[in-house]
């Protein structure tokens, strides 16, 4: 175990800033998602951290010592590539055995090693095997038992489940946690997949353009993203974000949305005549009757389901697409004219210009959707 | 392929067969005349049914040429001697010199890289003639001229640049992610250059060997002007057959015949790895 400092890193290419003056903190033990669009530079910050690149500026500290004069080698460092990057003119097991031979290690020592973390991730069967004839999953549960193999004190996981299937991804989800957990090393993990973030992170590093945008745990993240872009990046299916102006009236703070009233209870007063986003998850919308209080007209125009969800797309009477949904095997209206019902309680509101955000739900969502 | 006609077949055959006797006749052409005398050779019309005689063959292993004019001292087996020593050294010199170097511009990018690389490419397309002179010269002056060490220094400009673009080429196409693993994992720069980049681009490096083999012992030029007659490869030896009572043709026959075998049986027992290696880059991932 160690810890991860980086201090005002930049890194250009050229004239192209790839990482511009980001710090970050990793604490001993900790598991940190980055999570970000390709082009972020998550990978490059994992390269800058292994030692493979160097930084035009800033610090990298592990274990609280400045390592910008230690090689790549000597740095303790183990890494799993998105493309695997297994060596193919070796078998499996010289493979794993890499960050072991390079310490003298015995030749049983070594084989024991392997061996050991081999049957971790479930592939002593195939060690003799050269990568050319390895399936998918294994190529990358090799690539992760190499990474694991020199017990290093911190993993460095760049988007190890990118290039595995659907199903091997969700297994590999639910094993991971608990495989880093037994590992009790830091880790600092890229990704992609917003499930994968929350599923794994204890915290969330959102990148974006070569910055962090935000940091923080799985729930600060998704209940307070800190802007627009980051509320889209996280929720499956995306929310809802529509341009509003909101008004002052009796009952508060107000929308209208198809001429239909929806209050927004908390809100602050400065807000009204503001040009705003109001961000609604899907789930904060349902589906109601036409004579219900806040009733809102639309059309359904499309129905999938999504596991243990159904997501309608609507469209209001404006053509403004909105996504709904609801817990499967609930009924609901699959085409035609419907109406919905807005949970105000429930709504983000951002500032249209900088994106930010002005106020998050007033009832929080849990990483399922269902209200808190 | 099923729906091939018999006819089609047939045009096949003939086209393929056309090619393979244009190409293959001279060298069976030679392959023939090398076991028959001057005099068959140059009977009108020329026949393919003759004595076969070794005679050629015994001339040039006994280094005694006899011709109407008397007999004549060659040096055939000591040409074909130095051909071999002189191409193995220059291309296991090339090779020592020239992957280590085409590593460095495959993974680095330094100041000045792509010209230094540009310029040793350029030796390839300089006439040798326009070198030829200034360096008779300079041999001379460093005492050079007339030495293996001289000409397999001059042989770097044929196998130097050949390898190193080649290889590079090689290099480049090797994931950096795959070396970036095993220098995490523990291994310095030279074991991640012996241990990975070495054995992947292997047939690659096998490949371009063998090309600056074929180029080395083809040379001609230079070994005829900066050797003397005991230094000089067979290209050059071969010269010793145009003799004050003629040409020897049969000796010349079977001295291509012996000059190419080496070549030819080394490219037949690499051709695998060749066409391995020279479409290994092409195809990426």
């Amino acid at each position: 175990m160690t810890t991860l400092q980086l201090k005002n890193i930049v890194k250009r290419y050229k004239t192209n800033t790839v990482l511009d003056n980001l710090s970050l903190d990793v604490a001993d033990g900790e598991t940190l998602v980055l999570f970000g669009p390709s082009g972020a530079g998550k990978t490059v910050l994992l390269r800058l951290v292994a030692g493979v690149i160097d930084p035009e500026e800033g610090q990298i500290l592990i274990g609280g010592e400045d390592v910008s004069d230690i090689d790549a080698e000597h740095r303790g460092i183990g890494m799993a590539f998105q493309n695997f990057a297994l060596f193919p003119h070796m078998s499996a097991f010289d493979n794993i055995a890499s960050p072991l031979t390079a310490t003298n290690s015995t030749k049983d020592a070594i084989s024991a090693g392997v061996h050991k973390v081999a049957k971790l991730l479930k592939i002593d069967h195939v060690l003799s095997h050269h990568p050319k004839a390895l399936s998918n999953g294994q190529k990358q549960r090799t690539a992760l038992a190499r990474a694991l193999a020199g017990s290093p004190p911190l993993l460095l996981l760049d988007d190890p489940l990118r290039n595995v299937d659907a199903k091997l991804r969700f297994e590999m989800r639910l094993e991971l946690p608990r495989l880093l957990a037994a590992q009790g090393a830091t880790v600092v993990y890229v990704t992609q997949d917003y499930k994968e973030a929350m599923a794994l992170g204890d915290r969330i590093a959102v990148m974006s353009q070569g910055r962090i945008r935000q940091i923080g745990t799985p729930e600060d993240i998704y209940n307070t993203p800190a802007d627009i872009e980051i509320a889209r990046l996280f929720g499956d299916p995306t929310i809802n974000l529509l341009d509003v102006t909101p008004k002052a009236g009796p009952e508060g703070i107000h929308v209208e949305l198809s001429n239909v009233k929806v209050v927004l209870p908390g809100m602050p007063a400065d807000v009204a005549g503001r040009a705003c986003v109001i961000g609604l998850r899907p789930e904060a919308i349902a589906f109601t009757d036409a004579g219900a209080p806040g009733a809102i007209p639309v059309t359904v125009e499309a129905e999938t389901p999504l596991n243990e969800k159904t997501v309608t797309l609507v469209l209001t009477a404006r053509g403004r697409e909105i996504l709904v949904s609801r817990p499967a095997g609930t009924p609901g209206p699959v085409s035609g004219p419907a109406h919905i019902a807005v949970n105000g309680r429930a709504a983000f509101l951002f500032d249209k210009e900088s994106g930010g955000l002005i106020r998050s739900a007033a009832t929080p969502m849990t990483r399922n959707g269902e209200a808190a | 392929m099923e729906t091939t006609s018999t006819l089609e077949k047939t045009l096949r055959l003939i086209a393929l067969s056309l090619v393979v006797i244009f190409f293959m006749f001279p060298i069976f052409w030679i392959f023939l005349m090398s076991f028959q005398t001057n005099e068959t050779i140059l009977a009108i019309p020329p026949s393919v049914i003759f004595t076969p005689t070794l005679s050629n063959y015994a001339a040039l292993i006994t280094g005694k040429l006899t011709t109407a004019a008397g007999t004549l001292d060659i040096a055939f087996m000591r040409n074909l001697g130095n051909s071999i020593f002189l191409s193995v050294t220059s291309v296991a010199l090339a090779l020592v010199l020239g992957v280590p170097a085409a590593y460095a511009f495959a993974r680095h990018k330094f100041k000045g890289s792509e010209d230094i690389a540009f310029t040793l490419l350029s030796f390839r397309f300089a006439p040798p003639l326009l070198v030829l002179l200034p360096l008779t010269q300079y041999f001379q002056w460093l005492g050079l001229s007339d030495t293996y060490f001289g000409l397999i220094w001059v042989y770097q400009l044929i196998c130097l640049p050949l390898i190193l673009w080649i290889v590079r080429g090689y290099f480049e196409d090797i994931s950096a992610d795959v070396e970036y693993a095993y220098r995490i994992a523990g291994h310095s720069w030279f074991a991640t250059f012996r241990k990975i980049a070495l054995p992947l681009a292997g047939p690659g490096i096998a490949a371009a060997g063998l090309l600056a083999f074929i180029f080395a012992w083809n040379n001609f030029v230079f070994a005829l002007v900066l050797a003397s007659a005991d230094k000089q490869p067979v290209t050059v030896g071969a010269l010793a057959f145009v003799t004050s009572s003629g040409i020897q043709y049969g000796q010349i026959a079977s001295a291509i015949v012996l000059s190419v075998t080496p070549t030819l049986a080394l490219a037949l027992y690499a051709q695998r790895y060749l066409v391995e290696g020279l479409s290994l880059g092409a195809v990426k991932g």
